[in-house]
């Protein structure tokens, strides 16, 4: 037809796809899901569905209404609503969940733009309207692995919707389990300073803990994705590193008043955190060396945040505040374009993001002076037609 | 501002409460808008103290209109809006303790809502006393309805209440973030968002009721 | 006429006599107004602190039927309380029972809490030389956590009976009110905090103590003064 077609690059397109990587990533996610079952029985199986479809109509919703792009075939809304699931406890009450997955879609994506846009992480969003809407019923665990877990919910699921929910400690008493059972490891070791063994934190089997999955099938289930380079290996990585360097750094300077760094590690929701949330495409840096900064940002959070906090876990507020560093932690970290020595880099980025060039097309489009590439061929050399 | 003051004054009126409603048009007076509204019976309070020394300055300034200088005219209204804040904080103390505790420094900072001050510079010194004061007793409602709109969704949510009623019975699960300020900004930006659709889908219609034409 | 078509920058300007009388005139206005509001609201502001200020009092001794106001002066003396309160002085109110004995007294205490300060009412039982109940004066603690301490049955158990009690040379008391954490109550005089509201109820007990701390001692030699109503 003789059009010519201007678009910006990428001009090249590789095999992976959103919804390729999505689904991955679903895969992935769904032996952490069943051994969360597994743990928690019926209830933990209610509660991700339930979450997981509020996430979904929600998407369903908004990009009907046109509120939002995408798709709700590109998974990332049941992304969304697993992690949501598995990052609240087993009996959360499902009208809540509900809630939750409607904030994590609705607030935490939609109303930026959908997919991409996004500049928090949704399922955190939602996790933390729930903990600010619902303190009581968000730090209510009850413990793993109860007999008939299959058959019988966790009373405070089924609360009525807007209800309080059924009271768990009465619920546990009535099972003649303690009262203590209920609380999970971190929160253990702050209020009431008892420490959980290692091998208990780390594979979540023995003993009726109220931990969420296992560490190390999360570990395991990410290096998947990693080896597939669906994930990128640095950002957990470094979230572990720093978490691990700071609290070993607290820990040698008073090993009693301080947990030991393996405990920090894996206990609470950091690996979880680490290896599924933080790692999240549209939220973190792109930048290699942006992505151990950011790693070690949240890891030195988390331990501060549990350490010196009124809050036994400090994950969540971590992540969020690491997303939203990230557009500083890209500027600062933007690599050496070729051609550019590095003195030469120190001065920033070759499109400085100043308003001048932003808002260039309202200023009456003023082309920002280039810096590099001093002897590109002449504008009129190339448009040279060639017939 | 010849053409405003030959209109009606129930025009006038109307202004503030739907064209040019102060919360949800014009998003001014945000500061009491978002710290009191934690209850609807606060928010009418809050929303009928501004009425009042929306009113009262605005007819006190449109009645001085003439012989106030434009060199100290910002220093006059200041005065005069003060004048009535004082007033006002005195009579809400007379009223309720209780209320006045609820409302704290935000009676006194309804001298420098922006709406006050606004509506005394961009209309009452320019309109004769009595289309100044209907417009801004038509704000003042508008402010109301605003504050009202923002403390009712709140109280529901935050305390399953409605002016102190209870709606949902004793097992009501309260959300505590709606009474702390985070709820404040989500109630506002979803009535903000609400209209924003609403106004966008009446255009809509409009250009489909012209097509069609 | 003709000087409404000039540029602004051209118009006459307004002569300074002009610019002060009007100020003046604006000034007097306004301040005839705020008079008339202080003087026409005055006695009704005044009876409404009265009545929260006496509802607060009956709610710590509830066995008070009439209240009387004192301060306790930095010199160890007690007098009447007026309208001021002076450096160092402690204002507190003696409750009265029906034939004018003393049955307890009234004081209040702050303390910085997680939001701000938390200030509360408490009521002291000179017979049994201890904290009886408590009332919030004034708090902005997070709803649903820190208001806990109003209504969490286990917390305000604490306040049934405190125990105040002085050493033996009334200097101080002998035990320091003391909120410890959940679950760890030992002695009589420490009050066992909310599980997860810890800060707040240690602003609850920190402001009992700095006031019972003053109060007390000032109070203990003088309490036949104040014994039955004057």
């Amino acid at each position: 037809m003789g059009t010519v077609e201007i678009r910006p690059a990428p001009h090249v397109r590789g095999e992976r796809t959103v919804e390729k990587i999505m689904l991955n990533v679903v895969w992935s996610l769904l032996p952490i899901c069943a051994f969360y079952v597994f743990q928690y029985g019926v209830s933990a199986l209610a509660s991700i569905t339930v979450v997981t479809g509020a996430c979904l109509l929600t998407e369903r919703w908004l990009v009907r209404t046109g509120t939002q792009a995408g798709n709700i075939g590109d998974y990332s809304a049941t992304i969304t609503g697993l992690l949501l699931a598995l990052t609240l406890p087993p009996g959360f009450p499902l009208w809540m969940g509900a809630i939750a997955g409607f904030v994590a879609i609705g607030l935490g994506k939609g109303l930026f733009g959908g997919l991409g846009f996004n500049v928090f992480n949704p399922a955190l969003v939602g996790r933390a309207f729930a903990q600010a809407a619902f303190p009581t019923a968000i730090a209510t665990y009850t413990p793993s692995f109860l007999p008939g877990r299959f058959t019988e919910f966790i009373p405070s699921s089924l609360a009525w919707p807007l209800m309080i929910p059924a009271d768990a400690a009465l619920w546990l008493k009535a099972k003649h389990l303690d009262a203590l059972a209920g609380a999970t490891p971190l929160a253990k070791w702050k209020f009431d300073g008892v420490m959980v063994g290692a091998n208990e934190l780390v594979t979540s089997l023995s003993g009726h803990m109220a931990v969420g999955p296992s560490p190390l099938l999360i570990l395991l289930c990410g290096s998947y994705l990693a080896l597939r380079r669906y994930l990128d290996w640095r950002i957990p990585m470094s979230i572990l590193g720093g978490a691990a360097v700071v609290a070993w750094a607290l820990f040698a300077f008073n090993p009693t008043h301080y947990p030991n760094p393996f405990f920090m590690l894996f206990s609470g929701g950091l690996i979880l955190g680490a290896v599924y949330m933080a790692t999240d495409m549209a939220t973190s840096p792109v930048t290699p060396r942006g992505m151990w900064l950011y790693g070690g940002l949240i890891g030195l959070l988390t331990v501060v945040i549990r350490y010196y906090s009124g809050l036994p876990e400090g994950v969540m507020y971590a992540i969020l505040i690491a997303n939203a560093a990230t557009p500083l932690i890209e500027r600062i970290t933007q690599p050496t374009p070729f051609g550019k020595s590095a003195l030469a880099a120190r001065r920033g980025a070759s499109y400085p993001l100043n308003p001048s060039y932003i808002s260039r097309e309202d200023a009456g489009a003023v082309t920002p002076k280039k810096r590099i590439l001093k002897n590109k061929p002449k504008r009129d050399e190339r448009r040279t037609p060639t017939h | 501002m010849s053409d405003v003051s030959t209109t009606g004054h129930w025009d006038q009126f109307m202004e503030g409460i739907w064209r040019q409603n102060p919360v949800f048009v014009m998003v001014l007076g945000m500061c009491p808008t978002l710290a009191v509204t934690v209850s609807a019976v606060n928010a009418i309070s809050m929303g009928v103290a501004t009425t009042f020394v929306l009113a009262c300055s605005c007819l006190l300034v449109s009645m001085m209109r003439n012989v106030v200088p434009k060199e100290v005219r910002i220093a006059t209204y200041i005065v005069i809006i003060a004048t009535f804040v004082t007033a006002v904080d005195y009579i809400i103390q007379a009223i309720s303790l209780a209320l006045y505790d609820a409302l704290g420094a935000f009676i006194q900072l309804i001298v420098v809502n922006c709406i006050i001050l606004g509506r005394a510079e961009a209309h009452a010194s320019k309109n004769r006393p009595a289309v100044a004061t209907y417009n801004a007793l038509g704000m003042g409602v508008g402010f109301t309805i605003g504050l009202l709109a923002l403390g009712s969704v709140r109280e529901v949510l935050g305390a399953g209440t409605l002016f102190g009623v209870s709606l949902f019975g004793a097992n009501f699960q309260p959300w505590v973030i709606m009474v702390l300020p985070p709820g404040g900004f989500f109630v506002l930006g979803a009535w903000l968002l609400f209209f924003a659709w609403h106004a966008r889908r009446k255009e809509r219609q409009l250009r489909e009721a012209g097509q069609h034409a | 006429m003709s000087a409404e078509h000039l540029p602004i920058d051209q118009a006459p300007a307004t002569p300074t006599g002009a610019m002060i009388r009007t100020l003046g005139l604006v000034s007097a206005i306004c301040g005839l107004i705020i008079v008339g509001a202080y003087q026409g609201t005055y006695d009704a502001v005044a009876a409404n602190k009265r009545i929260a200020m006496e509802r607060a009092v009956f709610k710590v001794v509830p066995a008070a039927k009439s209240i009387e106001e004192y301060l306790a002066k930095a010199d160890g003396g007690i007098a009447k309380a007026g309208a001021e309160t002076p450096a160092g002085a402690i204002r507190f109110f003696a409750g009265y029972d029906e034939a004018g004995k003393l049955v307890g007294v009234a004081a209040e205490g702050s303390a910085r809490g997680y939001a701000d300060i938390v200030r509360v009412m408490f009521g002291y039982d000179p017979a049994c030389q201890c904290v009886r109940n408590i009332g919030v004066v004034s708090m902005r603690e997070t709803p649903g956590i820190g208001d806990k301490i109003l209504v969490d049955r286990a917390f305000l158990e604490n306040f049934k009976e405190l125990d105040a009690r002085l050493t033996a040379d009334m200097k101080a008391l002998a035990n320091e009110i003391k909120t410890v954490k959940h679950g760890s109550k030992t002695g009589a005089w420490q009050i066992d905090a909310i599980a997860g509201a810890t800060i707040t109820s240690r602003a609850v007990g920190r402001a009992i103590n700095d006031t019972a701390q003053a109060l007390l001692p000032r109070l203990a030699p003088n309490l036949d003064k104040i014994g039955s109503k004057s």
